[in-house]
């Protein structure tokens, strides 16, 4: 538990010592404020609430999330260090732990940078919080899955670049697979309904969607922690398999 | 301390180490040579936990490498080769980082972190990011990392690549002092230092053990150990030479130099006998010839080395 701690601190300190932290928090900001106010016409809605704020978040995580996971392992392989790391007295899992949370620590804290948007909405108007406090936590999840997935094209790699194109294609696909118009043209092309719907299932997006609204299924919980379980693990053993 | 049994490992279909076994004990310095490329950091990638084993076994302290990692691992210090550090982080700050993950917290971990600051020289550049370290200070950070924890063995991957004479020299002292107290296995290509910090040295080649055994006794291995060099002066080859092939246990008399006047012979007599010089010295006093250097060949090491491994990577081609 402490060895998960001194990573993960590490992890942060290594974050906030290079300006990757401080550019990645300003490009963070622009898009969401660009996407929302922009994009969305988040004025011209005319209702206090944050639809068209969360609704780009699928998307926008696509690529920024990776770009922070995109270094999680292959900086240390490209670095050396991770030789260092794995003949110190821890476990496997306690590193990948240790280094995960640092990694979702810091998206949890650019997404806290946001909360200027949802405080205007208040002082505007008089908006559900139900639907507010749901939209951030199913972004904050959403976010640690995709994170999930691009620690573990990382550790694939010593080039973060490939990893970085690998996660955006994998996060791109869990995205378009419940977006409706790719599930609608499945449809016409002709695949079966239950075909199309497991798919969706599998999306990030029906079950970003259903906390957007306010309700927190716990099938949509079991989803996203299933998603970033099943990704932590598979790291796991391509880092103890794979080292050299 | 460590005990290496078998171990083997394959890249593929390439085999990089093959069947090597050794064991280091308490207050043993050992040295470990070899060619570019014959598996000396494959090894010790495999001895710290590194690498899988693709076969044989390794403890470190009593405990299995691969079935006790948490317990071998608090056991030693490892520099790796081309020795890695996070370069965002500050020296201090990277070596309170090691000594967290040692379990060196509070009190214990700055004490901890003031003396390796201390043996290593690096209160100057505490505070500099690693980054912009020079090669020399790099290597010494994670040096300082490695000894940190005052661990009972260490394993260093070329300890003294990159530095300067001085701190060389006082990493040999270092390591030597160490040495008396811990298991230390050291890999260089400087002959030198094994002779000077080691007390037992092996040599791989290709992924084979081709030797084990002191430095001394890897000098006896040279052709030119116990050989005798002689310098005669105001004696000419022509006369000195056949003179000299009679002198009782001289084998073969090889003229290395003539000049001035002066004659430099290499004497060799057969192998494993002793006395050579003694009986030369008798010699030389009957016929009243004058010399300026008389004195027994202690064997080249690098002259060893070279036989040692070309030969077997010789036979390594003709299978
Ligand atoms: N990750 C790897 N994949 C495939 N082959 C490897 C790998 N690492 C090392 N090798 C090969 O294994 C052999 C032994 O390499 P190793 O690094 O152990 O040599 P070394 O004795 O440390 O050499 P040097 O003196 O140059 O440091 C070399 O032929 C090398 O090419
Ligand atoms: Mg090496």
């Amino acid at each position: 538990m402490k060895n998960i701690a001194v990573i993960a601190k590490r992890e942060l300190a290594s974050y906030f010592n290079s300006p990757v932290a401080y550019v990645f928090l300003i490009i963070f900001l622009i898009l969401m404020g660009f996407f929302t106010f922009m994009m969305g016409g988040f004025f011209q809605y005319n209702e206090a609430a944050l639809t068209t704020f969360f609704i780009w978040h699928p998307w926008l995580y696509m690529l920024l999330v990776p770009a922070v996971g995109m270094r999680l392992w292959a900086e240390e392989r490209r670095m050396r260090t991770l030789e260092l790391l794995f003949t110190m007295p821890i476990t496997t899992t306690q590193a990948i732990l240790g280094k995960y949370i640092a990694g979702w620590l810091f998206l949890g804290f650019a997404i806290l940078l946001t909360l200027p948007m949802p405080i205007t909405v208040c002082y505007l108007g008089e908006p559900d919080l139900g639907p507010m406090v749901t939209g951030y936590l199913g972004s904050f999840l959403m976010a640690g899955a995709y994170l999930a997935i691009s620690g573990l094209t990382s550790s694939l790699t010593r080039n973060q670049v490939i990893s970085f194109i690998t996660s955006v294609v994998i996060c791109m696909f869990l995205v378009l697979a419940g977006y409706p118009p790719i599930t609608n043209l499945l449809l016409k092309w002709g695949a079966s309904n239950r075909l199309v719907e497991f798919a969706a299932n599998l999306s990030v997006m029906f079950h970003f969607e259903s906390m957007q609204r306010g309700v927190v299924d716990i099938r949509d919980l079991v989803y996203f922690v299933t998603l970033i379980l099943f990704a932590l693990f598979t790291t796991n053993i391509i880092l103890k398999t794979h080292r050299s | 301390m460590i005990n290496v049994q078998d171990v083997v490992k394959w890249y593929g279909p390439m085999l990089a180490v093959d069947h090597v076994s050794f064991q280091v004990k308490q207050g043993e310095v050992l040295g470990f040579l070899g060619p570019n490329g014959a598996g000396k950091s494959t090894t010790m990638r495999m001895l710290t936990g590194y690498l899988p084993l693709s076969g044989g076994k390794v403890e470190i302290g009593g405990f299995d490498i691969e079935e006790k990692p948490l317990e071998a691992k608090a056991l030693f210090g490892y520099l790796p080769e081309n020795a890695p550090a996070y370069t965002d982080m500050s020296v201090e700050g990277f070596l309170k980082f090691t000594a967290s993950i040692r379990g060196l917290r509070g009190q214990a971990g700055r004490d901890a972190v003031e003396k390796a600051l201390d043996t290593c020289h690096l209160q100057g550049v505490r505070r500099q990011s690693i980054d912009t370290l020079s090669k020399g200070y790099f290597h010494r950070t994670c040096f300082a990392q490695a000894i940190l924890h005052d661990p009972p063995i260490l394993i260093l991957d070329e300890p003294t690549d990159g530095l300067d004479p001085n701190q060389k020299h006082e990493m040999r002292e270092l390591i030597k002092t160490m040495g008396k107290t811990k298991a230390i296995i050291v890999s260089t290509h400087i002959l030198e230092e094994v002779e000077a910090i080691c007390t037992r040295a092996i040599i791989i080649d290709c992924g084979k053990l081709v030797f084990n055994g002191t430095p001394a006794e890897l000098r006896s291995r040279s052709a030119e150990a116990g050989c005798v060099t002689v310098g005669l002066l105001n004696v000419s080859a022509a006369e000195a030479t056949p003179a000299l092939e009679k002198v009782d246990g001289v084998k073969t008399v090889t003229l290395l130099s003539e000049e001035n006047g002066r004659a430099l012979y290499r004497l060799a007599g057969d192998k494993g006998r002793t006395g050579l010089a003694a009986s030369l010295k008798a010699f030389l006093d009957g016929k009243h010839w004058n010399f300026d250097e008389l004195h027994t060949n202690q064997g080249r090491l690098d002259d060893v080395f070279h036989t040692i491994t070309s030969t077997d990577s010789a036979k390594e081609v003709h299978k």
